[in-house]
């Protein structure tokens, strides 16, 4: 339906938006034609989200055009870009669960009849668009009922029923089982067959290549470039989204030093794993030993430091500590163990703001010594000056409270906090994001000095140089799943970017008993 | 977490308005400030404002704690209501005085586990989980004086009310023995530490090991003691139980003392001598307007007036605005030191 002279469904030019002075998105390039699938891809601060909030009028852009079939637009809200025919479908449906599905759908334009809802017409023309869907569900239900699939055609239903041309999937896969993935991708195959266009946002690069057309990959508020899926091996697109040149030498900065595999580990996972976070896995961990997690954003990193640390409960496999079976019941056990934890959002997870930088590092000890044995004013004050001197933390002095601390200031205090433990596991999860060069480095070495003392370390990093840098060992996931270890000469960036990159073995999707949806 | 007293300078506008407030009554009434000893007591409207303020500076005791872990509980008066019907009902039923204490502090205490295990295990939120209670309470506290005004004739259960210690009143030595106590459990152990990080991050908290179910359910238990101790207070300084009327309201005045002592509802640091000082501060409004002579319907303009007023000084959007004296410049950092200190 598209002629070569037509222009295209959107089209988006030299999109600028800045925030605070930091550009989140600088001079973007976005084209969207009639009747395609598009992935947009980036890791994380690429500009993903900025993109379609400024597209769906949350966000006013600061330069740049958008052009809507030819025309040009400036949605001011979201009922603006919905009244423009763009349609956005979130992760968490945000559509309302103690309503009726049927409701759902019309909501804000029930159909009236003598100035009343008129719910036996509503009721059937739900019933009429589902069947659409291949999806005959009782209307009436209120849609909590239903799985997030479900709910999530219900989204997608009421999204292009609202005459949509363009339709925004915000990471839509992302709670959903290999099944659903499938009845939903038979959707949109049949809205593409209707001429819609669909922008598709997945951290799943299988997704990426069973379901889109074209693939633009954003990178720190930049464009890298739109291909074809087709002619863009998964190579090529994890460097473009990773942003590294794979001829480019990596080497690594320090040999970590021999350590005999025969030793038996301090932590060993069997068959850990959870359901919908990360598939089953085996982790050995020796001390003294660094293992890196790497992976794509979405791949299982996080999910497995959470896990490891007991954030969240694994509902399968062991955990052998010292040789000895335990329970991990919660941070409280793993802190018991001997575990420690820098999560990766440091501000909702790991600082406790208001408090000083003496209580924030004497908390992890504090907690596990119990409230009956307090620590004395004076030890406190010891323990906390010792790591400010030890890690060099920029703070006045230790009774400043955290928040007014830069990042990686703050990060080196949430470290002394499990140092001050003693612990023999330390878990790090994005140690170095958000934080200056120079601070950078100097978590860097920590990290070094730490393993030479004996503590085994699991660090998760999205910078893969860092990574190479200090690990022995480097697990690389994919699709929440640990898909590969690389082990001495392999640890290398071009390595875990191929690896990244490899194909899944075909997934046993079972044929979706979703018929073709009719236009 | 230093002892309240030592952060004199922040506590300035706390001890300013109380001392306005006490001087404006001196000067509505001379007398105000004037105190004699009679029959062995205390007596004088400077002690009248002590005792009769003495049931709200408990439940602010309490509420302090529960409002420092980010939450507040609005069955402290309904909890009053219960303990103080149980304390009256058993006296009159020939129960001996010590029973009767034990009985009427426990239901404090079931009270407090039962909004404690709302919001920390069930974690329903707390403005919810304790309106539960207040609701339930005064029909519970109704059932035990079965819809009556239970009076008794104990002259030891009513010493408690109207009784004196070392020519103190009664009521006043109470409060200070619990805030003595409070003080001492909190600031003498980890526990203040650990409701003001949980009050500050819970999450955070937890990941650092904190058992933040067992902080959360302990404030709630320590609210419902210090509930039903105000609880006893009342019902026997009146020698009977009005299980409508007892500890009406008084949620809102122990929240609104906590927060006049500068104890912020979003959590974390707390002052437990500063609660008891805003309770001051109100009980001292009140006996001012009562001898004043003005309409006591007054009195309610006069507390929202200070409500907003205290609000307002707390609001994020006014603090942005004006310029803040303290911990505002950014940290400079140093120039790079090249030591390097090797553990």
């Amino acid at each position: 339906m598209t002629h070569p002279h037509a222009p295209p469904l959107l089209a988006i030019r030299g999109l600028s938006k800045a925030f605070l002075g930091v550009q989140a998105l600088d001079g973007v390039d976005f084209t969207l034609r009639h009747g395609e699938v598009h992935a947009l891809l980036g890791e994380n601060g690429a500009g993903k989200s900025t993109l379609i909030k400024t597209l769906t009028g949350v966000y006013q852009r600061d330069g740049g055009t958008i052009a809507l079939c030819g025309e040009e637009i400036a949605p001011r809200s979201v009922e603006d870009a919905q009244r423009l025919n763009i349609g956005t479908v979130y992760q968490e449906v945000n559509l309302l669960p103690n309503l009726s599905v049927a409701e759902n759908l019309f909501l804000g334009r029930q159909p009236m009849r003598f100035g009343l809802v008129d719910r036996a017409a509503m009721r059937r023309r739900a019933r009429v668009i589902l069947d659409g869907y291949g999806l005959s569900i009782d209307v009436a239900a209120p849609l909590q009922r239903f799985s997030v699939a479900t709910q999530q055609i219900v989204a997608i239903a009421r999204a292009v029923d609202m005459s949509a041309k363009v339709l925004i999937l915000d990471e839509p896969t992302a709670s959903l089982d290999a099944q659903e993935v499938a009845v939903l991708f038979d959707v949109m195959r049949g809205l593409k067959a209707r001429g819609i266009g669909i922008v598709f946002v997945t951290h799943f690069l299988d997704q990426v290549y069973a379901v889109c057309d074209r693939i633009t990959v954003l990178r720190n508020g930049r464009l890298v470039g739109e291909r074809r899926a087709a002619d863009l091996p998964r190579l090529d697109l994890v460097a473009m989204m990773l942003g590294r040149e794979l001829e480019a030498a990596s080497h690594r900065l320090a040999q970590p030093e021999e350590i005999d595999d025969s030793r038996p580990p301090l932590v060993r996972f069997q068959g850990f794993g959870k359901t919908r976070s990360v598939a089953p896995f085996d982790l050995d961990i020796r001390p003294g030993e660094v293992v890196g997690l790497a992976g794509l954003l979405g791949s299982g990193r996080t999910e497995t430091a959470r896990l490891a640390f007991g954030v969240d409960r694994a509902d399968s496999g062991s955990v052998t500590v010292d040789g000895e079976k335990t329970q991990l019941r919660g941070p409280r056990e793993a802190v018991r163990l001997g575990f420690g934890y820098c999560p990766e959002d440091r501000k909702k997870e790991g600082i406790v703001g208001a408090l000083s930088v003496r209580e924030n590092i004497i908390l992890a000890l504090q907690a596990r010594q119990g409230w009956l044995k307090p620590i004395p004013r004076r030890r406190q004050q010891e323990i906390a000056d010792r790591f400010i001197r030890l890690l060099d933390i920029r703070t006045p002095d230790a009774d400043r409270p955290i928040q007014l601390l830069s990042g990686g200031n703050q990060q080196k205090a949430l470290l002394a906090r499990w140092l001050a433990t003693e612990p023999r596991f330390l878990i790090l999860d994005e140690p170095t994001r958000g934080i200056d060069v120079g601070a950078h480095a100097e978590i860097i070495r920590l990290i070094e000095r730490l393993c030479a003392d004996g503590m085994a370390l699991l660090v998760v990093s999205s910078e893969l140089e860092e990574i190479v840098a200090y690990s022995r060992r480097v697990i690389v996931l994919r699709d929440r799943r640990h898909v590969d270890v690389l082990r001495g000469e392999d640890v290398t960036v071009e390595r875990i970017v191929a690896s990244i990159a490899s194909e899944s073995p075909p997934s046993p999707v079972p044929p979706s008993p979703v018929a073709e949806v009719r236009p | 977490m230093s002892l309240s007293l030592s952060g004199s300078t922040r506590n300035l506008p706390q001890y300013g308005a109380l001392v306005a407030v006490l001087l404006a009554n001196w000067l509505l009434f001379p007398d105000f400030f004037s105190i004699r000893l009679q029959d062995g007591r205390l007596f004088g409207s400077l002690v009248d404002v002590m005792n009769r303020g003495a049931p709200v500076a408990l439940l602010a005791i309490g509420m302090t704690m529960v409002i420092a872990t980010r939450g507040v509980d609005l069955s402290v008066g309904a909890i009053m209501a219960i303990s103080g019907a149980i304390a009256a009902t058993m006296t009159q039923a020939g129960w001996g005085l010590s029973a009767v204490l034990a009985a009427s502090l426990a239901s404090g205490l079931l009270c407090g586990l039962w909004n404690g295990v709302l919001v920390a295990v069930l974690r329903i939120q707390p403005i919810i989980a304790t309106l539960i209670l207040m609701v339930a309470g005064r029909g519970i506290a109704q059932l035990v004086t079965e819809g009556q005004i239970v009076t008794f004739v104990s002259p030891d259960l009513a010493a408690i009310g109207s009784g004196s210690f070392l020519t103190v009143p009664m009521p006043v030595v109470l409060t200070v023995a619990v805030l003595g106590l409070t003080a001492l459990l909190v600031r003498m152990t980890a526990l203040g530490l650990m409701i003001e990080s949980v009050g500050v991050n819970r999450l955070s908290s937890a990941y650092a090991g904190v058992n933040t179910p067992v902080i959360l359910i302990a404030v709630y238990v320590w609210c419902g003691l210090c509930a039903a101790v105000a609880g006893l207070i009342v019902t026997a300084d009146i020698r009977g139980a009005d299980a409508n009327n007892a500890g009406l309201w008084l949620e809102l005045d122990a929240i609104l003392a906590v927060v006049v002592g500068g104890t912020s509802l979003l959590g974390g640091r707390f002052g437990l001598l500063m609660s008891v000082v805003g309770a001051a501060i109100l009980q001292a409004m009140n006996t001012g307007i009562l001898l004043s002579g003005f309409k006591p319907e007054f009195n309610l303009i006069v507390k929202a007036a200070v409500l907003l007023v205290v609000l307002l000084a707390q609001s994020p959007a006014l603090t942005t605005l004006l310029p803040r004296p303290r911990g505002a410049q950014p940290i400079k950092p140093h120039p790079v030191a090249p030591k390097r200190t090797t553990p």
